[in-house]
């Protein structure tokens, strides 16, 4: 029996090496996010300051949905040919799978990110007056946090009649808090006041469904 | 137990009457807010008895996934459809009071209107998990939810909380006084709205548990006979 880390990095390089022939996923968002940077663009036509106070949210349901797109298709090419039958009734650990997962679409949504945000500044005249280095470590906070929960609910949803659609319900109405902290952090530091409160919570958020996921995991996916 | 129903009921009935006729005629009415303020007797109740439901699926909900309970899963079913449903009075009196008394329907920076909201969401995505799961795999599926779901009452509080609340201070264990006798009618009330929940529950249960039966006896007759019909 290969250790549980050598199951997670085969799935995980498995999953990147499809996504990086294909780029079926990344593709779909980043033009997702990109169509959203221009819509409200064109609906809002704010000023630089103004831009400081709604980019927050702005960038953040750009993502989010973004996301979805990625975190919906996690699961679905397990589905073909039976994979994740074979993985249940394997003796491998539901969790290193679960953490594969987890990892490959938290490097997803982290690239989209990282393209879009340049994008974004440029769009919005974007000047920190914060610390432009604790925007790094909200992005990575609320990141995890979405697609741990993401990845989580896109399993339970699987089982579910018209999958796709059942994903955003179930994800959106839990990750509130965690919006609310990432929306916040990234105003408060874009305005220059402090957002330490908001990255605790974001820290606590992320602690406890972590575990949570961890935990209920196996039940799901084993779920008869 | 099937006589104590009819009984509960003709009980419950009553209490609900007396409740009713002791918020609009015999409570004192408030200085400052006049007669609106009497909602209050509606809304606090029926918040707490969400509260009190949504707690109870919780424990259901955990109790299936420990010991694979079917009595366990429909009661977690239940409490969670009840629940929202007094939920739903929860969020439709907090505007019709907001509006006189804060001259806004809505303050998204209220702490307890905001959380009751994003409570009523994640209970209604379990109902329609529920829903819109194969049904073997549902009960799982909707506890493991459930559980998640109640994980995260505490931080849709505190991230409510950084933002400023506009709410009254809480009745129970605040800072805030009440009249003994504006108390007294608080807790009838939410006497009568337990019993009254408590009350739909079973009778919903009954039901649950009949239509699985029967959804039973189907799926058997189906297996018995390859040429018969499922209905």
């Amino acid at each position: 029996m290969t250790a549980p880390t050598g199951i997670t990095r085969a799935t995980l390089l498995k999953d990147l090496r499809l996504e990086w022939r294909s780029k079926d996923a990344i593709n779909s968002m980043l033009f997702f996010s990109l169509l959203v940077v221009v819509v409200f663009r064109f609906s809002f036509d704010p000023t630089a300051e103004e831009s400081r106070e709604i980019a927050g949210g702005l960038v953040w349901v750009a993502f989010l949905f973004a996301a979805v797109v990625a975190l919906n298709q996690t699961w679905a090419r397990e589905i073909r040919n039976q994979v994740l039958d074979a993985y249940r009734v394997s003796p491998a650990p539901a969790n290193s799978l679960f953490i594969a997962k987890t990892l490959g679409n938290f490097i997803l949504v982290t690239v989209l990110e990282a393209l879009m945000t340049p994008l974004f500044i440029v769009f919005y005249q974007l000047r920190s007056l914060g610390p432009a280095w604790q925007l790094l470590v909200v992005a990575v906070l609320g990141t995890w946090a979405l697609v741990v929960n993401g990845t989580f609910f896109a399993a339970m949803s699987l089982r579910t009649r018209s999958r796709e659609i059942m994903l955003p319900l179930l994800l959106f109405p839990i990750s509130i808090p965690a919006i609310l902290a990432m929306v916040q952090a990234t105003t408060s530091i874009l305005t220059g006041e402090g957002a330490r409160v908001w990255m605790a919570l974001l820290v606590s958020y992320d602690l406890v469904f972590t575990t949570g996921c961890l935990l209920l995991f196996e039940t799901v996916l084993n779920a008869e | 137990m099937k006589k104590a129903f009819p009984i509960l009921g003709a009980l419950t009935a009553i209490l609900l009457g007396y409740a009713l006729y002791e918020a609009l005629v015999a409570a004192p009415t408030e200085q400052t807010m006049g007669d609106v303020q009497r909602i209050f007797y509606y809304h606090v109740p029926s918040a707490w008895t969400a509260f009190t439901l949504f707690l109870i699926n919780f424990v259901a909900s955990i109790l299936y996934l420990v010991r694979r309970n079917p009595a366990a899963d429909i009661i977690a079913l239940v409490s969670a459809e009840v629940g929202v449903v007094f939920c739903t009075v929860v969020l439709v009196t907090g505007p019709i009071w907001a509006r006189p008394v804060w001259g806004i329907w809505w303050a998204p920076g209220d702490i307890r209107l905001t959380s009751t909201l994003v409570l009523w969401l994640i209970y209604v995505s379990y109902l329609i998990l529920r829903r819109f799961s194969s049904s073997g795999q549902t009960p799982t599926l909707a506890a493991a939810l459930a559980v998640l779901g109640a994980l995260c009452v505490p931080f849709v509080y505190f991230s409510i909380w950084f933002f400023r609340t506009q709410h009254p201070q809480p009745v129970m264990g605040g800072g805030g006084s009440i009249d003994p006798r504006m108390l007294h009618v608080l807790l009838i009330n939410w006497l009568a709205f337990l019993c009254f929940a408590f009350l739909v529950c079973w009778s919903r249960y009954r039901l649950e548990e009949l239509q699985r039966d029967v959804d039973h006896a189907h799926a058997m007759q189906s297996l018995m006979d390859p040429r018969g019909s499922v209905r």
